[in-house]
């Protein structure tokens, strides 16, 4: 019952926040409301038995992540467009609710069928939930985990290269957005 | 038991949620927001069968995507600085250099 009650909470708050999200006209308003999916999102990890990846998703997706968008909000001072949606959206609008309802056709007809693994959670509760992601992590995944390492070299290398200020005897065409 | 179909419905309004905002927002960072939303509808869809399928996958999926989110999330925003100082465009639809 309990169980029901947390789920029902945290599925309409996360889908609020998600239409606030997209529908609201301040920037910064959207980026609050991401706030709030996330950390909605993180209550369904912990419905789930997923206690690494509810501490992963608050610290690196409310703390870093949206820290970052907001950042950037504020460094470009964004002002609210007057012309808010694009132009063609009814068009966009009638595929998405297209897509949708044929999604709810398939999420409902699926009978979820699967082959259980072997981390039940008996198992995992022997050892712990996050020392057994780090054991799975740190044997089947290593390669996985070097790659991703990697990849988050090159992007932030790549986001200090591109959003340095240029230098060098060029003029700048455009000065600053004051 | 909360049934497994219902977390699906639940990521996949979320993914539509995030499909959505994406197809009719016009300002840059809030389209970013969208594709933020999509991919952690997509983390409760991996976390979910992993827990109803007793197995550790999902939940390293779904830390990987966590990570590559980080990373879209630093490049995408450096575009958008480079964009906004450079006096590009202010919106998304007039970026259309490349249109052909």
């Amino acid at each position: 019952m309990m169980m029901y009650l947390l789920f029902g909470y945290f599925a309409t708050v996360s889908i609020l926040s998600g239409i606030f999200t997209i529908a609201l006209k301040n920037p910064v308003h959207c980026g609050l409301s991401l706030l709030s999916l996330l950390l909605h999102v993180a209550g369904l990890f912990v419905l789930l038995n997923a206690e690494f990846l509810f501490a992963v998703q608050i610290i690196v997706y409310a703390g870093a992540i949206l820290v970052l968008y907001l950042f950037v909000l504020m460094l470009l001072s964004l002002k609210t467009e007057e012309q808010y949606l694009h132009k063609k959206y009814p068009f966009f609008l009638f595929a998405g609710v297209a897509i949708l309802a044929e999604l709810l056709i398939l999420v409902f007809q699926t009978p979820y069928g699967g082959v259980k693994g072997t981390a039940t959670p008996d198992v995992v509760l022997q050892t712990g939930p996050s020392h057994a992601v780090g054991i799975t992590m740190f044997s089947d995944y290593l390669l996985l985990f070097e790659i991703v390492g990697v990849f988050l070299l090159g992007a932030i290398i790549g986001a200090i290269v591109l959003a340095k200020t240029p230098t060098g005897p060029v003029p700048e065409p455009t000065g600053q957005r004051e | 038991m909360i049934p497994l179909s219902a977390y699906v419905a639940l990521s996949f309004i979320l993914f539509m949620t995030g499909l959505l905002g994406v197809l009719i927002r016009r300002n840059f960072i809030i389209v970013l927001m969208s594709v933020e939303i999509m991919l952690n509808a997509a983390n409760i869809n991996l976390v979910a069968f992993s827990h109803y399928l007793s197995s550790m996958a999902g939940q390293m999926a779904a830390l990987f995507v966590i990570a590559i989110a980080a990373g879209e999330a630093a490049v995408g925003l450096a575009i958008i600085i480079v964009v906004f100082r450079g006096k590009i465009a202010t919106n998304v639809d007039q970026i259309n250099l490349l249109k052909w």
